[in-house]
């Protein structure tokens, strides 16, 4: 019976012990993370980056992804969504962040897809159909051709492109930026220069929303 | 003193129960700890991590089984659990310490074992800590199998 009591009596103050750790230190995350600095420029934005909407917008979203990554395509429309709603007003840049392994392959056929110029109907076209290609969130090259089709590609060219030393630089200078900028999961956001307050897409409008609202003052 | 065959084969009963309860403890402590770096502070798990967790959350579960009414043989099915993992925390703490070669690392290019999720003072990581941790669930273990033995 004492012994049932005592094991008892542990286990529960185990419990609480990680409960009260949880809380302190969820407490003193929240304060620091509040306002999180600004990133340094140099690092968000490459001149090689794809960008749509205005050069000269108020508000600038960074956004590093990963074509394989299921989040980043499920908050792709969505951030579409607010884009659309603020013609003019918002610039999307992406940059590329592979770490699902064999991704960096699929950045380069959007690479290679960009100097035909379809590089947004292309990704659009993967991130829809990602399942498809990267089944057990492994991507495969063999399966991302069929998902292209329609386009309007020249496939030859576009293997040819593939190996580009160019393209391999992008990749190799995103996934640098990526670290410089502790990115370590994707997709990652920055508005403006500052990172999400925590990981949500009320948290990513919010922060488009303050963008906005400071740029028309 | 005139102790009953009895009584002390009560007290000896006692003293392995408070062993193996002890590495329990220690046990549950450990996995609390390992949640708590990887879920709270999202600390993610390298592979090395992985294999020490498989070792030790099961202790926190069979402990117990050979607790309720004490069962000594549960140090036999705990103990190389506790073996394997402190086998996997040792080579985790030589490969950080780089007495192991890079070249060996059997880790994915997302989280190297060799990164230093933490490090208290200077010198304490998680893996000395899964290093320490193990030694003395083993420690409490035998302890509990030679007490049974007297």
């Amino acid at each position: 019976m004492k012994q049932k009591t005592l094991f008892i009596a542990a286990a529960a103050v185990l419990a609480l012990a990680f409960l009260g750790a949880t809380l302190l230190y969820k407490n003193d995350k929240a304060a620091p993370m509040a306002q999180p600095a600004a990133a340094p420029a140099v690092n968000l934005v490459r001149m090689h980056s794809p960008a749509i909407g205005r050069a000269d917008a108020p508000v600038v979203i960074v956004e590093f992804f990963d074509p394989a990554c299921e989040t980043c395509s499920a908050f792709y429309p969505k951030v579409k969504q607010i884009l659309a709603a603020n013609p003019d007003r918002i610039r999307l840049v992406l940059r590329y962040a592979p770490f699902h392994n064999g991704s960096d392959k699929v950045v380069a056929i959007l690479e290679a897809a960009r100097k035909q110029d379809r590089f947004w109907q292309a990704l659009e076209a993967l991130l829809a159909s990602q399942a498809q290609w990267s089944p057990n969130h492994t991507p495969q090259v063999d399966l991302v051709w069929k998902q292209l089709q329609g386009l309007g590609l020249n496939f030859e060219q576009l293997q040819f492109d593939l190996t580009a030393p160019e393209i391999a630089s992008v990749i190799a200078q995103d996934l640098e930026d990526a670290r410089t900028l502790n990115v370590t999961k994707t997709p990652e956001y920055f508005v403006n220069g500052r990172p999400l307050p925590s990981f949500g897409f009320a948290q990513l409008k919010k922060l488009v929303d303050d963008a906005l609202a400071t740029s028309a003052r | 003193m005139s102790t009953s065959p009895a009584a002390s084969q009560n007290s000896t009963a006692n003293a392995a129960w408070l062993l193996i309860f002890a590495a329990w403890l220690v046990a549950t402590a450990s996995m609390l700890g390992a949640l708590f770096f990887g879920e709270i502070m999202d600390l993610s798990p390298c592979v090395l991590c992985w294999w020490q967790r498989i070792c030790m959350f099961p202790l926190v579960v069979i402990l117990p089984a050979g607790l309720f009414p004490l069962d000594l043989r549960v140090v036999r099915y705990a103990l190389p659990l506790a073996a394997g993992g402190w086998l996997f925390a040792l080579f985790h703490m030589l490969l950080m310490a780089g007495v192991i070669p890079e070249d060996l690392k059997p880790c994915t290019r997302g989280i190297p074992c060799s990164e230093k999720g933490i490090e208290w003072f200077g010198f304490v990581t998680i893996p000395l800590l899964s290093l320490l941790a193990f030694s003395a669930v083993i420690a409490f273990l035998f302890m509990a199998h030679s007490r049974s033995k007297q």
